[in-house]
């Protein structure tokens, strides 16, 4: 089997093209390389073998973008006859990807510049609008098979702005930190010169200023979360580190006021980078997906409307209203409810319920928004706007509209809520036992309590066995929204799966056959006239019969909602439908079927069933050892005996249930106590997804969106998940073991601060080296957990 | 005897020039995608090499 030289797909030896000596599975592919050798870009080629992609027919899809209106949204920028535009183009995979999205310029005249971020697979056009149109450039891309994704999602979007303070703070804190390091070597080594005690206060001032920054602004993130928490009354681990900080900075300036020695600058700058060291390393994105999509982005940003004069206009989809006459065009995405007024539509609800196989409807059917149109266009009539349409009316629910800031308290918080009142009793215990023989070593006392024990090793723990496994299970094609979600992953203890599309793959279909024998001339026929449909239950009948000769086909007809007939041979072939071919409904109609009708004869029938997850049974089996499992449904409850054959007996099943009635089962488990993972994928989980404690979103293919969730897990990895489960329990356990060896620290330090013999150059080695200890700790117990866990 | 006085200024301001580099490079986006630079630096010579080798080409055939 060849490989075509453009796309790297299998290429299917009739369909073959030969052009310029290489092979090309398609026309499509061909064009592009066309595209290419004629502009000189065929070093497209190099850089990666086959990178391609085909370029999929969008006739009439960006008509929208003639609207000015709406181009207008999109932009970035624009003044006079510049624009910038960004486009989310989901195919860029590789460094060729990246070539020719950087040199569209020479591909069409007015793009002067594009620039690809890679992470992001965004490409940021600017262009002249005199000489190119949006529309020019969107059409190109397609055409070289990068075709961008445009959604509800990017209007009114604009300039998003970067949220870059953290970076600019521990540049900051770096700078500061480095710079008093060096000035406070002389000190350390206290040698008795003339030369050096000379300068002495020249230095120390040094220090004192370039300390400032660091203490009034990088810092500043934790006296602000400070103050909120002790005003909300949550004792969390920034009140001790703040204290600490202050602290620090007021006995450093007294000492160096006083002449009493150089103070803990050195130490007090390397504690506030260090932490913001650790912050920086948590937050670990994964650009390219996005875990806050509703229904926005993947909806269209306009729809083509048709007036009472007949004529289309494109409107964006916001505008439209009740009465209003769409019309839909293949694979365009149905906006909002209405009633089909085009004889018979196939419309693919796979994006609302994970479901692959289309539905069919007729005239006069109702037809809710989130489906995909597939086959020849469609007319409808709007009955809801699109925020009171079925589907987008869950996002009207209370779950989506509370931005909740902190929903769980973390370990960490936990932990402080005794160590911060405990810390407070030991320095007034200290401070009131000296304070009898010294007011002075009272007050050391105090502050260096204060100091010693801020809890900066306790403080990193979280963020660096957090940030480590974040990106453990990142590798394993887990991607975790943030860091906090370990945690929960830990404390679950109740799982509810989605059925269709998540314990179910829409991939394979488990595919058997029930009638009369087919003879191996008939199999031949069948496979043949299935050859030449696009259905996707031809497609999938079509791979699952064995291979065979060719025939040629005569007179084929695909009938939209019944099936496809053809002459082939001398013999009349009808695949379709029951009502297609003549036979009556029976009774089981919650089976998908294909009918088969040879020569007028009624063969028999193909039955479709869901066919479940590779492992599925292995890892219910493993789960309901430590975890109640359920089973919600949008679907019916046809295939509930195959599950309980397949599932431990005690997993709940639930069919029948809508987006809402999801919802409210999870809210109920919760309020019975239980901490709720829900696994689904389809948007008719989100509202479910949104309201669990935590929200897995199973994604076939991670770049395609998923709706809001927690995390996303790659459908090919499902099978892991109770591994994943194991070891966010290990990572909290090495949290909690690197506590106890923080604690430790704390303790020893305490030993000097309590007897008053606390030098800075103690505190300046200390500091360093627990953090140090503590890093390398959870690295590698965090690492060892994640080898050792099967 | 002011020398020291003198070289510590000089190195902190030195210090502080490089750090408002590295504040505008923050600000300006450079460190908001540090994947596609490292492949977009190996693209020059890509691109000089196919005109170079196009003239090659186009010599047998026209002779």
């Amino acid at each position: 089997m060849q490989n075509c030289f453009h796309c790297g797909l299998d290429i299917i030896k009739e369909e073959r093209i030969i052009f310029d000596e290489k092979d090309f599975c398609c026309n499509g592919c061909k064009t592009v390389y066309e595209i290419f050798s004629l502009n000189d870009m065929t070093c497209y080629y190099d850089f990666e073998k086959s990178p391609g992609a085909t370029p999929l027919d969008i006739k009439g899809k960006y008509d929208f973008l003639d609207n000015e209106g709406i181009v207008g949204k999109l932009l970035e920028f624009q003044e006079d006859n510049t624009a910038i535009v960004s486009l989310n183009i989901p195919h860029i995979h590789c460094s060729s990807c990246i070539w020719i999205l950087e040199n569209l310029q020479r591909l069409q005249k007015g793009i002067s510049t594009s620039q690809v971020n890679f992470p992001e697979k965004k490409v940021r056009i600017t262009y002249n609008t005199e000489i190119v149109s949006l529309k020019t450039i969107v059409h190109l891309l397609s055409s070289i098979g990068y075709e961008p994704y445009i959604s509800l999602e990017n209007y009114e979007t604009g300039k998003n702005n970067v949220d870059r303070s953290l970076t600019y703070k521990l540049g900051l804190a770096f700078f500061c930190f480095g710079n008093i390091m060096l000035l406070s070597f002389p000190e350390y080594f206290e040698v008795k010169e003339y030369w050096l005690d000379n300068y002495r206060p020249f230095f120390r001032w040094l220090i004192f200023a370039l300390s400032l920054p660091s203490f009034l602004y990088s810092a500043s993130g934790y006296y602000v979360s400070a103050y909120k928490s002790i005003k909300s009354g949550m004792l969390n681990i920034d009140i001790p580190i703040a204290l600490g900080i202050i602290i620090f900075f007021i006995r450093s300036t007294f000492d160096i006021v006083m002449d009493y020695g150089s103070g803990f600058f050195d130490s007090l700058t390397g504690l506030i980078f260090f932490m913001l060291l650790g912050k920086m390393f948590q937050i670990k994105t994964y650009s390219f997906l996005s875990f806050e999509r509703d229904f926005k982005s993947y909806f269209p940003i306009a729809i083509t409307k048709i007036n009472a004069d007949s004529s289309e206009e494109s409107v964006p989809v916001y505008d439209i209203q009740k009465g209003d006459r769409l019309l839909i065009r293949n694979q365009e995405l149905i906006p909002v409810d209405g009633i089909l007024m085009s004889e018979k539509a196939e419309i693919d609800y796979s994006f609302v319920t994970g479901e692959a196989i289309p539905i069919t409807k007729k005239s006069g059917d109702k037809v809710f928004a989130g489906g995909k149109q597939m086959g020849k266009v469609i007319e409808m009539e709007v009955l809801h706007s699109v925020s009171q349409s079925y589907l987008t009316q869950l996002w009207s629910n209370d779950v989506f509209q509370k931005e909740v800031e902190q929903k769980h308290k973390s370990i960490t918080d936990t932990i402080s809520r005794y160590f911060t009142p405990i810390l407070l009793l030991i320095a007034f215990a200290g401070f009131g036992y000296w304070i009898f023989i010294d007011a002075n070593i009272a007050f050391n006392v105090f502050t260096a309590v204060l100091i010693v024990a801020c809890p900066c090793a306790l403080a990193l723990t979280a963020p660096f066995t957090m940030g480590n496994v974040l990106r453990i299970l990142g590798k394993k094609k887990f991607y975790l929204k943030n860091a906090l979600v370990i945690e929960q992953l830990a404390k679950v203890d109740t799982i509810v799966f989605d059925k269709t599309g998540t314990i179910t793959t829409n991939k394979k279909s488990n595919i058997s056959y029930e009638g009369k024998k087919l003879s191996e001339e008939n199999l031949i026929l069948v496979k043949n006239v299935l050859r030449a449909s696009n259905h996707p239950l031809s497609r999938m009948l079509y791979d699952f019969l064995p291979e065979s000769k060719r025939y040629k086909i005569n007179d084929f007809e695909e009938i939209t909602g019944k099936g496809i007939q053809a002459d082939i041979e001398g013999n009349q072939v009808q695949i379709g439908s029951a009502s297609f071919v003549g036979k009556s409904e029976d009774g089981n109609i919650q089976q998908t079927t294909v009918h088969i009708k040879i020569n007028e004869v009624y063969c028999g029938k193909y039955i479709f069933n869901n066919q479940y997850r590779e492992g599925l049974a292995n890892l219910f089996e493993q789960l309901s050892h430590n975890y109640q499992i359920k089973v919600l449904s949008g679907d019916n409850e046809g295939e509930r005996d195959t599950l309980e054959s397949i599932l431990p007996k005690q997993t709940e099943l639930v069919f029948n249930q809508k987006p809402e009635q999801k919802l409210e089962f999870i809210k109920k488990l919760q309020e019975e106590g239980k901490n709720v993972m829900m696994v689904g994928d389809g948007l008719n989980d989100a509202g479910a997804l949104a309201q669990s404690n935590i929200g897995i979103s199973i994604s076939e293919n991670v770049n395609v969106f998923s709706p809001a969730c927690d995390a996303i897990l790659d459908a090919g990895e499902f099978r892991k998940l109770n591994y994943f489960l194991k070891l966010s329990q290990k990572s909290i356990s090495t949290i909690k073991m690197s506590f106890a060896l923080s604690l430790l620290y704390n303790v020893v330090g305490l030993s000097f601060a309590i007897t008053g013999n606390l030098q800075p150059l103690v505190a300046a080695i200390i500091m360093p080296l627990s953090t140090v200890t503590i890093v390398s700790f959870v690295t590698i117990m965090s690492n060892f957990y994640a080898k050792r866990l099967k | 005897m002011s020398v020291i006085y003198l070289l510590i200024s000089i190195s902190i301001v030195v210090a502080i020039i490089f750090f408002i580099a590295f504040i505008l490079a923050v600000k300006k986006g450079q460190y908001d995608d540090d994947y596609t630079p490292s492949v977009r630096m190996l693209f020059d010579d890509e691109l000089i090499h196919p005109k170079v080798e196009k003239p090659k080409i186009e010599t047998p055939t026209t002779l």
